[in-house]
C-alpha cells in the first residue's frame, strides 16, 4: 500500500494529531448533563469529528491519488518565523530599536535578492525611526525604545 | 418614509469631519495596501486592525469598512497593471485588465473598474439599507436554538462556496471552532486548552490567528517563489472611457451587480466567487465578437462590479444576524466585540448611529475611492513599484508590532508565529484555511447558543427540530451538502472555480 496523495494524508496526520491531543485533554472537563452542556462537551464532539475527518483523509490518502506536496521553503520559513520570535525576545529585553533590527535584518535575508546596501540601510533607519515615532510616541504602544538590558 | 429617516441619521453621522476623517484614512490606507501584490484584504485588515483600538467604535468600524473596499480596489489596480492579482477576488480582472494595459489602454481599464465598483457600490449601499430592517426584525424572533442551525448553514454554505476539497474545508473549520474555545469557558469558569498560561485565560485573540495564517503564512509562500516583477508602464494616460466604451459596459456592469449582490449575502460567498461568476455569465451573454482573455472591457467590467457587490452586500448578515459570511466579515465581528458591541439583530435598534453611519460610509467610501484613485494612480503605481524583498519585512514589522499591541505582551508575537507556521503548511497541503477563521469566531457562539437550546429544552436535543426556523435552517444545510456531495454537481462547482485556466 502507497500513499497515493501525500497532501490529503499530512492533512489527516494534522487533524489526527491535533483532535487527538483536544480530545485527551478535553477528558478532565466535565462533560455535563444534556441541559446543562458541561465545558468537556463541545470540546469533546468537535476533537471526535475532527479525528473522524483526519482518518477520512488518511484513508482516502492511499486510494485516490493526487499532487505530490511542492517543495517546502525551510529557508524562507525558518528564517521569517525566527524574525519574528526574536522580535517577540528582544522587544521588552532590549527594546524596540534592537527588536526591529533583529527582525528586519532576519527576515530580510530569507530572500535570495536581499542585498545590504547604503539603499537597504537607509531604508531600515526609515523604518526604525518611523516606528518609533508612531507607535511608540503618537499612539503609545508601551514599548520602551531601549529595553531592560540598556538599564543600569 | 422611515429609510429615508435612517439614512438621514447615517448621513449625520458618516458626514461628521471626525468620521469622514477615517473614512478616508481607512480607504486610502486600504487601497495603499491592498496594491501591494500577495497581501489580501484579510492580512490588510488584520494588520491595520490595532490602530483602530482607540478609536470610538462608529469610527473604528467606518474606517475598517473603508479599509477593506479600498483594499479590494487596490487589487484590481495591481491586477490591472501588472498582472499579479492582489487578492483572490480580482483573479479574473487581471485576464481582460491586464490585456487591456498591454494594449495601451490601462487608464480606461482602471477608469472601467472604478465606475463598475462605484455604480455597484451605490446600488448595494440602498440594498444593504433597503433589507437590513426587515432581516433585523425577523432575527429578534431568533431563539438559541435557530442561532445555532442558523450558524451551521453558514458554516456549511461557506464550505458549498468556498473553493478546494470539501473534506478539508469540514476539518478547517473543526480546527478553527476547536481554537476558538481556547480561553475560559464562560458558563463554568474552566479555563479550557489554557495550559495554566495566564496569557491564554482569555483565548486566542483572532487577530494575532488571522496575522499569523493569512499574514505571516502569506509571506513565507510569496518568498517561495520569488519573480521579479514588472509595472510595465510608468504612466497611465487615456482614463476616460469613451461614449462607445461605456455602452459597452452598461451591461456588464448591470448583470455584474445583480449577480454580485446576490452571492455577497450568501455565506461564503462575497467577493471571490462574485467577481468568478461574473465574469463566467459575461462569457456567456456576450456577442462572438468580443475578445474575451485579449482584452475586452467587458471582462474589466462585470467582475469589478460584482465583486465590489459582493463585497457590500457580505454586511447585510454580519449587520443584521452578526454572522461572518467570509473572513472578512469574520474580523469586521471580532472587531465589535473588542469595541464592546455585542453584534447582532439588536445592533441597529440599540445603536442606530452606528448601524445607519456604517451604511452611509460604505458609499462615501465608494465615492471617495471613485474621486481619489484615479488622480493617484502615479502613486500606487509606484507603490507596486517597490520591490517585494525590501517591502516584506516591513510588513512583517507592522505585524509584530500590531499583535504585540493588543496586549502589550510578546505572548502574542510568538503564537503568532506558531500560526505563521501553520498557515504555511496548511497552504502547502491545499487546505484553504478560511474556514478555519470562520469557524474561530464563531465557535464560542455556537456553543453559547447550543448550551442555552438544551438548556431551555431541558436537554432534549430535539428541540433543533422541533423549532420550525430552526428546523428549515437545518434542513437547508443538509440539502446543500447533500447537492454538493452529487458528483455531477460537484464537477461543475469545480469547473466554476476554475475559470481562469
Amino acid at each position: 500500500m502507497a500513499i497515493r496523495n501525500p497532501k490529503d494524508f499530512w492533512t489527516g496526520i494534522i487533524y489526527l494529531v491535533f483532535g487527538g491531543f483536544a480530545f485527551w485533554i478535553a477528558r478532565d472537563y466535565g462533560m455535563g448533563t444534556a441541559s446543562r452542556m458541561g465545558p468537556g462537551y463541545f470540546p469533546t464532539v468537535l476533537s471526535s469529528l475532527l479525528m473522524l475527518f483526519g482518518v477520512i483523509a488518511i484513508v482516502r490518502s492511499f486510494i485516490v491519488p493526487g499532487e505530490p506536496i511542492g517543495k517546502f521553503a525551510w529557508k524562507a520559513a525558518v528564517l521569517v518565523l525566527l524574525a519574528t520570535l526574536l522580535f517577540g525576545f528582544l522587544i521588552i529585553r532590549g527594546g524596540l530599536i534592537a527588536a526591529l533590527l533583529a527582525l528586519v535584518l532576519v527576515s530580510a535575508s530569507a530572500s535570495d535578492k536581499f542585498k545590504f546596501d547604503w539603499k537597504a540601510t537607509l531604508g531600515l533607519g526609515l523604518l526604525v525611526a518611523f516606528c518609533s515615532l508612531v507607535f511608540v510616541k503618537g499612539l503609545g504602544v508601551p514599548m520602551p525604545l531601549l529595553g531592560t538590558w540598556f538599564d543600569s | 418614509m422611515e429609510i429615508a429617516a435612517n439614512l438621514w441619521l447615517g448621513l449625520q453621522t458618516a458626514a461628521s469631519f471626525v468620521n469622514l476623517f477615517y473614512c478616508l484614512i481607512g480607504v486610502f490606507l486600504g487601497t495603499a495596501i491592498g496594491v501591494l501584490p500577495g497581501l489580501g484584504p484579510v492580512a490588510t485588515i488584520a494588520m491595520l486592525l490595532p490602530v483602530t483600538f482607540g478609536l470610538p467604535p462608529v469610527s473604528a468600524l467606518i474606517m475598517l469598512a473603508g479599509i477593506y473596499y479600498g483594499a479590494q480596489y487596490g487589487g484590481s489596480t495591481t491586477a490591472i497593471l501588472v498582472n499579479l492579482p492582489g487578492e483572490s477576488s480580482s483573479v479574473v480582472t487581471a485576464l481582460d485588465g491586464y490585456q487591456m494595459a498591454r494594449n495601451g489602454h490601462a487608464g480606461k481599464a482602471l477608469a472601467t473598474a472604478a465606475i463598475g465598483s462605484f455604480f455597484a457600490g451605490t446600488v448595494c449601499t440602498l440594498l444593504i439599507a433597503l433589507f437590513s430592517p426587515p432581516l433585523a426584525e425577523v432575527a429578534l424572533k431568533f431563539g438559541p436554538a435557530d442561532y445555532f442551525s442558523l450558524m451551521v448553514l453558514g458554516l456549511v454554505a461557506s464550505i458549498v462556496l468556498a473553493h478546494g476539497s470539501l473534506l478539508h474545508a469540514l476539518g478547517m473549520i473543526m480546527f478553527g471552532l476547536l481554537l476558538g474555545l481556547v480561553g475560559t469557558d464562560v458558563s463554568s469558569g474552566v479555563a479550557r486548552f489554557s495550559f495554566d498560561l495566564p496569557e491564554l485565560a482569555d483565548g486566542i485573540n483572532f487577530v494575532v490567528v488571522a496575522m499569523g495564517v493569512f499574514g505571516l503564512g502569506e509571506i513565507i509562500g510569496n518568498l517561495e517563489h520569488e519573480e521579479g516583477r514588472s509595472v510595465m508602464l510608468k504612466k497611465v494616460t487615456g482614463l476616460m472611457p469613451t461614449r462607445d466604451d461605456l455602452k459597452r459596459i452598461v451591461g456588464p456592469v448591470l448583470r455584474g451587480t445583480g449577480l454580485g449582490a446576490v452571492l455577497g449575502i450568501l455565506p461564503g460567498g462575497g467577493a471571490m466567487l462574485a467577481s468568478f461568476s461574473a465574469y463566467a455569465l459575461e462569457k456567456k451573454m456576450a456577442r462572438p465578437l468580443v475578445p474575451f482573455g485579449k482584452g475586452a472591457i467587458e471582462g474589466v467590467a462585470a467582475p469589478e462590479a460584482a465583486n465590489n457587490a459582493g463585497a457590500q452586500t457580505s454586511f447585510i448578515p454580519m449587520l443584521t444576524l452578526g454572522i461572518p459570511s467570509n473572513p472578512v466579515m469574520a474580523l469586521m465581528i471580532g472587531a465589535m466585540i473588542i469595541q464592546g458591541i455585542q453584534p447582532g439583530p439588536s445592533v441597529m435598534t440599540e445603536q442606530p448611529a452606528l448601524f445607519w453611519g456604517l451604511i452611509v460610509s460604505m458609499w462615501i467610501g465608494n465615492l471617495m475611492l471613485l474621486v481619489l484613485n484615479l488622480p493617484l494612480i502615479g502613486l500606487w503605481v509606484k507603490m507596486i513599484s517597490v520591490p517585494y524583498h525590501l517591502l516584506y519585512p516591513a510588513i512583517i514589522v507592522f505585524c509584530a508590532i500590531g499583535v504585540f499591541s493588543l496586549a502589550n505582551t510578546p505572548f502574542d508575537v510568538y503564537f503568532m508565529t506558531v500560526f505563521g507556521l501553520l498557515g504555511y503548511i496548511f497552504r502547502k497541503l491545499d487546505a484553504e484555511p478560511a474556514p478555519l477563521l470562520l469557524g474561530f469566531i464563531l465557535g464560542p457562539m455556537m456553543e453559547e447558543f447550543l448550551r442555552r437550546a438544551l438548556l431551555l429544552s431541558k436537554g432534549s436535543p430535539l428541540v433543533l427540530v422541533t423549532r420550525p426556523i430552526s428546523a428549515t435552517l437545518l434542513a437547508l444545510s443538509a440539502v446543500a451538502l447533500i447537492v454538493v456531495l452529487t458528483p455531477a454537481l460537484r464537477k461543475k462547482r469545480e469547473e466554476a472555480f476554475h475559470e481562469e485556466e
